[in-house]
């Protein structure tokens, strides 16, 4: 199981949705469809069609900065990160 | 009596503003829809919902949906997308709620709609064939904040037929619910080189009167224009404004002469000439023009508005508003004599819609 921290700005957009969520995907994409299997919708808010990641958010994980296709193991940490931007 | 509520589209979120019939004491709601930015936002009477087009820079485009004007919301994207590697949507820019349907603009220009209140959308049409297509959808040949296609007026007569605007480009109609379309152009002037006898006319907001569905009104980047045959022709009506320039209008809901417009500086300013706020008024379908201002700001008051930002209600008097760029909403009750600052602290404003509420 992977641990998912998704950006503030995302809750208010799902009832019952927190910021840290558990996940058993082995890349980033699995784990925001496991996601969006949850929250209908919340991939569209993290990624536009392609699919690639929406050009202000960032996928870091355990540190790394990561895309769609990077994998992810038992334990570790991704982080969904809003860039900061914009005014 | 009827409630009046005013829907207003804003850079930081929707806004509902509202007030009884008397329409003099306002109560200010939101901001709705996460704060994202809303490009417009409607009401569908036949079922009392809103819809916002929205489109949050992080988040992408949403249409959102009231059905309690405001208590609650939900958003949904749905089917609002190009496949890939063919249009780009970077926002969704206009709405409209009419005949048991959502219709939503898109940019890339595209049409969606939705048969279901706003849960999901399908494509409609992108105006394939249609001749300057390929130049509208290049992005080296936009203008900054493009918003594709920027407005869809549907028509009384029935679902299939409607009008949009690609923005920058044409004004267009179809009559078989947007399989064809039909640019709707004649007569109108550009003051830059066209490659197409028909397309590159830069219309900014159309206006149909309810009292005659023939009558139209258009405030164009080159002058405002009227059209007595559906759009077939237009005839140009600039003279006696202060200039050719604006984007707002609203035609009264009674009476098929009478048009208000806000004329803006052109150039990049597009804010009110001399930064004396006014709004003018035809009483004869553009003869002749007033300059309306009697409780506007007349100092210092550099005011912009958008598109969508004018519009009606639809009383035996008729109330008008409009929302500035710099956050202000201004009402008047006396057919545009006089005006009344309803809100003054709002973020900037995109639309304005009127809601009567029975």
């Amino acid at each position: 199981v992977a641990e998912v921290h998704l950006p503030t700005t995302l809750p208010p957009l799902f009832p019952g949705l927190t910021r840290r969520q558990e996940v058993g995907a082995s890349t980033v994409a699995e784990a925001i469809d496991e996601l969006d299997a949850r929250w209908p919708g919340l991939r569209d808010r993290l990624c536009e069609p392609g699919p690639a990641l929406r050009p202000h958010i960032n996928v870091y994980v355990d540190r790394e900065r990561a895309e769609l296709g990077t994998p992810i193991s038992a334990g570790s940490r991704v982080d969904v990160i809003a860039a900061i931007s914009g005014g | 009596m009827p409630k009046i509520v005013l829907l207003v589209g804003t850079r930081k979120g929707c806004f509902l503003l509202e007030s009884d019939g008397d329409r003099r004491d306002w109560k200010v709601g939101g901001p709705y829809c996460e704060s994202w930015p809303v490009y417009h936002a409607v009401h569908d009477p036949a079922t009392g919902a809103v819809y916002a087009a929205a489109a949050s820079e992080w988040h992408g485009s949403a249409i959102w949906r009231s059905p309690d004007l405001g208590r609650t919301w939900e958003h949904s994207s749905e089917g609002l997308a190009y496949e890939d590697g063919g249009l780009k949507l970077s926002k969704v820019s206009s709405v409209a709620a009419a005949h048991g349907r959502v219709l939503v603009g898109a940019e890339g220009a595209g049409l969606f709609e939705s048969r279901d209140g706003g849960e999901t959308f399908s494509l409609l049409s992108t105006l394939e064939g249609q001749p300057g297509r390929d130049d509208w959808n290049d992005p080296a040949k936009q203008p900054p904040g493009h918003l594709g296609l920027s407005a869809i007026i549907p028509h009384p007569d029935g679902p299939d037929r409607f009008f949009v605007i690609v923005q920058g480009y044409s004004l267009f109609e179809t009559t078989d619910g947007g399989k064809t379309w039909a640019p709707r152009n004649r007569g109108l002037r550009a003051d830059w080189p066209r490659d197409y006898e028909e397309i590159g006319f830069c219309v900014h907001k159309l206006v149909m009167s309810p009292v005659d569905h023939d009558r139209l009104y258009q405030q164009n980047h080159v002058g405002m224009h009227r059209s007595d045959d559906a759009g077939k022709s237009w005839t140009e009506i600039t003279e006696g404004l202060p200039t050719e320039f604006g984007f707002a209008a609203a035609v009264h809901p009674h009476d098929r002469d009478t048009f208000y417009v806000v004329p803006l500086d052109p150039g990049h300013g597009r804010t009110m000439p001399e930064g004396k706020a006014a709004v003018w008024r035809t009483r004869d379908a553009g003869a002749s023009w007033q300059r309306l201002s009697d409780g506007l700001p007349q100092e210092g008051a550099h005011l912009g508005v958008l598109r969508e930002g004018m519009a009606n209600d639809s009383l035996d008097s008729p109330g008008f508003y409009f929302g500035t760029s710099t956050g202000q909403v201004f009402a008047s009750t006396d057919e545009g004599e006089s005006w009344t600052e309803i809100a003054s602290y709002l973020p900037a404003i995109s639309s304005v819609e009127v809601a009567v509420v029975e």
